[in-house]
């Protein structure tokens, strides 16, 4: 299908963007890479009367190392990241950035744009909430700074209110051990499930098994604990609450999510 | 509530003035507005890739790219590959040595996705280059041939 009409907005600075934002109000929607929004409005499961394009706003597509935090602009893009020698500390940023779609796919779209839209199952949403990360946003009344874990509230939905702007993602400590894996059906597809550990955290996070990327604390503890990987899979399957769906059993997501958290697990072990 | 905006585009190293309603895909354009007919367009949301071109040298959907974001950067479709009488490119020659293609409606996006990838990664290894073709659908060759003929042309470029 085609999209529904709309009138284009190129806004060259955060402060212009978001005093659009907060003057079209309900109407109007950011664009950034594209890469969630087009489909949508192809569909017209969105239709924006305004769209206002951040992609050329100056400074937000950079990769900072600051003492131990890692900033990512907004506007950086997958494939950027991918690429980006981020050294032993956040190696997990680039290596995930291979399970997020398609090449394609990942030259356009961004970090900022991925965490707003929220999907439970993005690499991006775990990586967020497995390495403590704040999102940094700005709306007329400035900035804030919102821890992962409470950003992301339900299906699609945020913290963020509709006049902000997600302006970087703060990364504040380093996970030299931390690693992401995942299963879906073909290559680029969105997880069935996804499952990420850092150990020394200790942090087990799964998407695909709640309307958020979910912190398993049992997995956790049996994590700190030192065992056997096996059991810490085990505690995670036994502590998710999923039902059965079409295209995915409870029993097959749950026995998914203990290969997914054992096998992230040994990888982190050879770290 | 149809606006016209004015949009500048450069495809293929030409200039073109466009007046278009912002809603206009990049896809859209090069077929419609441009006549470039070379460039696919299947699902139009982002999962086949027979709408792949190089935007700045990477490869985009061009179904998931409104024109008006793409002003200022340089548009490359298939209809660049080939020299202007027609001689095919290396990687155009390796597609037919390797049959790469039976129907070809997935051709153009297979050749702007291995141009765009091999431009950025020549030292590629075949199992990086499955990993690449996995991006865009084919539903007569099977992938293999594809995969043939992008590694061949990676090795003869290599090879000088
Ligand atoms: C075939 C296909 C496969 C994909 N597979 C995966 C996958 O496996 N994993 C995955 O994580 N993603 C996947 N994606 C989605 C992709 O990662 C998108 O790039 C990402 O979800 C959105 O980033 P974007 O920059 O393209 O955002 P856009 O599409 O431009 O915007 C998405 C939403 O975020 C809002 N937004 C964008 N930037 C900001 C900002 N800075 N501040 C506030 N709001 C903002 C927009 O208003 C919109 O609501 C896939 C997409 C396709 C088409
Ligand atoms: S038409 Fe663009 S990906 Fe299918
Ligand atoms: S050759 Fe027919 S779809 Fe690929």
């Amino acid at each position: 299908m085609k999209p529904a009409a709309f009138t284009y907005h190129r806004a060259r600075s955060v402060s212009g963007a978001v005093g659009l934002l907060a003057e079209l109000g309900d109407d109007a929607k950011v664009i950034a890479g594209g890469q969630s929004l087009v489909a949508m409005m192809n569909f017209r499961l969105a239709r924006p009367e305004h769209l206002i394009d951040i992609a050329r706003i100056p400074g937000l597509d950079t990769i900072v190392r600051e003492g131990d935090a890692l900033r990512v602009g907004a506007l950086v893009t997958h494939h950027a990241v991918e690429t980006a020698d981020l050294g032993p500390d956040f190696r997990v940023l680039s290596e995930a950035m291979r399970w997020v779609g398609h090449l394609p796919i990942r030259t356009r779209g961004t970090v900022g744009g991925s965490i707003a839209h929220a999907d439970a199952t993005a690499e991006w949403c775990l990586l967020a909430v497995l390495l403590d990360a704040r999102i940094v946003v700005e709306g007329p009344a400035g900035r804030r700074s919102i821890p992962a874990e409470e950003f992301f509230q339900g299906v699609f939905t945020t913290a963020l209110e509709p006049d902000e702007l997600i302006v970087e993602v703060e990364f504040p400590r380093p996970a030299p051990r931390a690693t992401l894996t995942e299963f879906a059906e073909r290559q680029g597809d969105f997880a069935i499930v996804a499952a990420a550990v850092d150990p020394d955290a200790p942090r087990v996070v799964l998407g695909g098994v709640a309307q958020v990327p979910l912190r398993v604390p049992a997995a956790e503890a049996v994590l700190a604990a030192g065992v056997a990987v096996a059991e810490v899979g085990e505690a995670a399957a036994a502590a998710i609450d999923v039902r059965d769906e079409p295209g995915a059993s409870a029993h097959y997501r749950r026995a998914l999510t203990r290969t997914l958290v054992t096998r992230a697990c040994e990888e982190a072990r050879t770290r | 509530m149809s606006e016209i905006q004015l949009v500048e585009l450069t495809v293929n190293g030409e200039r073109h003035d466009l007046a278009i309603e912002p809603r206009r895909t990049l896809v859209d354009v090069l077929r419609h507005d441009i006549g470039l007919t070379g460039t696919h367009v299947g699902c139009e949301h982002g999962i086949c890739g027979a709408c792949t071109v190089l935007v700045d040298g990477a490869p985009v959907r061009a179904c998931l790219v409104f024109a008006a974001q793409v002003e200022d950067a340089d548009i490359r479709t298939v209809e660049s590959l080939a020299e202007p009488d027609g001689t095919l490119s290396d990687l155009q020659r390796e597609f037919s040595a390797h049959h790469g293609l039976q129907c070809g409606f997935c051709t153009p996006g297979f050749l702007m996705l291995a141009e765009g990838f091999l431009a950025e990664r020549p030292d590629a290894t075949k199992e990086e280059i499955r990993e690449v073709v996995a991006s865009n659908l084919c539903r007569c060759t099977g992938y293999q041939t594809i995969v043939e003929a992008v590694d061949a042309c990676a090795a003869r470029r290599r090879s000088g």
